[in-house]
């Protein structure tokens, strides 16, 4: 069951318009059993281990315990994600932790302007420009070939 | 039949599939459809901000040129890329992309992704071409400037796109169905990107428990790419090209890093250097066995030639490399900083895009400063992005391509309308997120031109709509049907659930088609008899039964990698010698055949169910056309 569900802390996203982690799954794995309002993963030996349903998740009810097949029990890992940094706890078999803190992103969320204030050279069509191009590739012109 | 509501949505430019392709489709035609009044419209089947192959994050960008700084040139790019594949490159493709990947990247950075700067502001590099970022949420960013170019209304999450809608030779638009609700979508327009990913789970993988999910590649790229634009009609290239990687065994941790960046050394049980030891064996491989660096295929075969001979366990030397940076740092107190900060470099590389590598060694108690790791040969997977080179035979540049690669809009499959990108076209590996991203972008564009200049809404019949509709949910009724006749939902003798249907596909694959189990090797023989049993198979598609609609999704999914297999397996048993023994080996043609240096092409005819094999030459840009005729960068 590579990510699960602890029942005490899911309320179901209750108070969201919709479940967090069936949500996000890319796999289309984590579901809501509306009876008991609890998600749960109904096809771990899919599951990507990809952390998408444990780093959304607003009450951190989720965890994964490594595949059952090749990864000796006792680790674990658990990212903590905030808007612009992730911080990994780390918890080996011998019981060493190590914590690690990366940047995730280095402009406010919802900002990324598609065009990244780079100026388009061409209308055309047909021209080999891109939008943003030749501005975005720092150069004066885009490679071109003219043919023998 | 199931009780589902149609819903029709008409639109210019349909994108199909929204990972890095897709997104980067969405940004270009986004800006080209403003301009000329084209509407434009992405359908995913997951939630785009986590989906596709960069769902999880990286740990690096593969392809940056450096163009701007006179780091690398165009041309520089594709013999990297054609040597890596022993020949078989569309150098009119690779140079396109090459051209525009710098301009992607700086892109991404503006809109917030983490690129790691040295002391003087430049980009620090993991190897000649690759740069190293804090990449958790690297497809949140590129996902995020989609989406504020196309606006959420013209989005459709959790929707599965099964097959193309025609009119004649010319695309009209796909069909599908919501994962989420009762509904069949029926998406009608003039021009198609298709973007939907690579494939995994044809072959079985090493770990068949629960670590079954734990592919290299995601588990849900399913060959939809493929299925989408064969059925379409569309010529394929290079299907034979799947890709081994090797990777950090079991957990599939990246090895870039360990290999560029920390310069680690793999060594085998008894501490030899493969890459050393085994070196005489490139000359077999000649010339592509001389060329620097050593092609990707070649490196696993010389690994590959140490397992055979029981020689494992093969070892990541992660402690020798790490103590060599550490010492070189000066003083002790330098080198426990170094030390300190290699650590973390070398978490980070698997917590940002492998997480289960970062469990996999806290499981086992591994300090990489202290004792090496396991690497494998992983199951064979299709990722034309990458290092594999399958997918559609597209249209090259007007100004690169010579004219037998070049009919009108460059990334234009050889079906009218269609557009390919990222690991849905071929035969231009090597352009992994970045280079998949800037592809979706150069075919965005030209689809958009297709659209303006083809005007004309093509139309899809009713009789059509209503076959692939009821064929589509075929598998529900199928369930409902026949489920008393067993107590058992997943064992009944009128239909077969799709989990076993992906298992006996895999196992065919396994052992007929070269796969872990037979050690990567295969023949004709045993190749004919794979396609001997992958006819049954086909035949048994139509009982496929599902109980849900995530289950008709896993119906779908494995039909899709049931012809991925089938054109993989016919395009194997074509190209009539071992090109990439790495990668496959033909034990009955096992060397370089001169006369083989070609394109291996296919294509499907649903209406007579016919395959066609194709030859095409290999036609050199950059020999054709003097490098003084360049404008620029050549």
């Amino acid at each position: 069951m590579p990510s699960y569900v602890m029942p005490e802390k899911c309320d179901g996203c209750k108070a969201l318009d919709k479940t967090a982690c069936q949500y996000i799954c890319p796999n289309d794995l984590m579901v809501l059993n509306k009876e008991i309002m609890k998600a749960y993963n109904r096809e771990p030996e899919m599951c990507w281990e990809c952390y998408n349903c444990v780093k959304i998740c607003p009450t951190q009810a989720i965890e994964v315990r490594g595949y059952a097949d090749f990864v000796p029990m006792g680790a674990n890992v658990v990212p903590m994600r905030s808007s612009d940094s992730i911080l990994w706890t780390v918890k080996f078999r011998n019981g060493m932790i190590k914590r690690f803190k990366f940047p995730i992103r280095s402009t406010p969320e919802g900002t990324a302007k598609p065009e990244g204030g780079y100026a388009s050279g061409s209308d055309d069509l047909k021209s080999p420009m891109l939008c943003t191009e030749p501005d975005s590739t720092g150069m004066a012109e885009v490679f071109t070939m003219k043919k023998a | 039949m199931a009780d589902f509501e149609t819903v029709e949505v008409t639109t210019d430019l349909l994108i199909v599939g929204g990972g890095m392709a897709g997104c980067g489709a969405a940004v270009e035609a986004a800006h080209w459809g403003k301009k000329h009044g084209v509407k434009v419209t992405l359908v995913d089947k997951a939630a785009i901000d986590r989906s596709g192959a960069v769902a999880m994050g990286l740990s690096a960008i593969n392809q940056y040129v450096g163009l701007k700084d006179g780091q690398n040139t165009v041309k520089d790019y594709v013999d990297y890329v054609r040597n890596d594949l022993m020949g078989i490159t569309r150098e009119d493709l690779v140079a396109s992309i090459a051209r525009h990947v710098d301009s992607t990247v700086h892109l991404f950075e503006k809109w917030g992704l983490p690129i790691w700067k040295d002391a003087n502001g430049a980009y620090v590099h993991e190897g000649r071409w690759q740069l190293m970022i804090n990449g958790e949420s690297y497809k949140v960013v590129v996902a995020e400037a989609a989406k504020n170019a196309l606006g959420m209304e013209n989005i459709y999450e959790r929707v599965f796109i099964v097959a193309p809608l025609m009119d004649g030779d010319r695309i009209a638009g796909a069909v599908g169905f919501s994962v989420r609700e009762n509904k069949f979508y029926v998406f009608r327009a003039k021009a198609v990107l298709v973007a939907l990913g690579g494939a995994v789970h044809v072959f079985k993988p090493r770990s068949s428990g629960e670590g079954l999910g734990r592919a290299w590649y995601p588990p849900w790229n399913s060959g939809s790419s493929l299925y989408f634009s064969l059925m379409a009609g569309a010529e394929q290239t290079c299907q034979e090209v799947r890709f081994i990687p090797v990777r950090f065994k079991d957990a599939y941790g990246p090895v870039g890093a360990w290999f560029l960046l920390f310069k680690s050394r793999a060594t085998n049980g008894f501490g030899e250097d493969y890459m050393v030891t085994n070196k005489p064996e490139l000359d077999k491989w000649a010339p592509y066995g001389h060329v620097k660096p050593v092609p990707a295929n070649l490196r696993n075969w010389l690994m590959l030639l140490d397992v055979f001979k029981g020689k494992g366990p093969i070892y990541m030397r992660t402690e020798e490399a790490i103590q060599k940076i550490a010492a070189g740092a000066g003083d002790e107190k330098a080198a426990k900083r170094k030390l300190k900060e290699l650590e973390s470099e070398a978490w980070e590389d698997f917590l940002d895009m492998t997480i289960s590598q970062a469990i996999l060694w806290a499981g086992t108690n591994v300090e990489p400063e202290k004792k090496p790791s396991e690497i494998a040969a992983a199951e064979p997977y299709f990722i034309g992005s990458h290092s594999g080179a399958s997918g559609a035979w597209v249209s090259g540049p007007e100004d690169l391509a010579p004219s037998e690669y070049f009919w009108g809009y460059e990334c234009m499959s050889t079906t009218k309308g269609l557009f390919c990108a990222g690991d849905a076209s071929g035969a231009s590996s090597h352009k992994f997120s970045s280079g998949s991203c800037t592809e979706g972008r150069i075919a965005a564009k030209a689809a958009v031109r297709y659209c303006v200049e083809n005007k004309e809404m093509p139309n899809a019949n009713g009789e059509q709509v209503a076959a692939l509709r009821a064929q589509i949910l075929a598998p529900l009724d199928r369930f409902e049907q026949n489920k008393t006749k067993s107590s058992d939902p997943n064992i009944n003798p009128a239909f077969i659930k799709p989990k076993m249907f992906m298992f006996r596909l895999q196992k065919i694959m396994d052992e007929y088609a070269g796969g872990v189990s037979t050690q990567f090797q295969t023949s004709k023989a045993l190749l004919e008899k794979g396609l001997e049993l992958i006819g049954y198979l086909k035949e048994d598609s139509a009982q496929l039964a599902a109980e849900d609609l995530h289950e008709l999704m896993r119906c779908w999914e494995n039909v899709h990698r049931m012809w991925q297999a089938e054109a993989h397996v016919r395009t194997i048993l074509f190209r009539d010698e071992t090109r990439w023994p790495g990668y496959y080996f033909r034990a009955d043609k096992p060397a370089l055949n001169p006369e083989w240096e070609a394109f291996c092409n296919c294509k499907y005819n649903p209406n007579t169910k016919e395959w066609e094999m194709i030859k095409r030459p290999i036609l050199h840009v950059f020999k054709e056309y003097s490098d003084a005729e360049s404008q620029i960068g050549g």
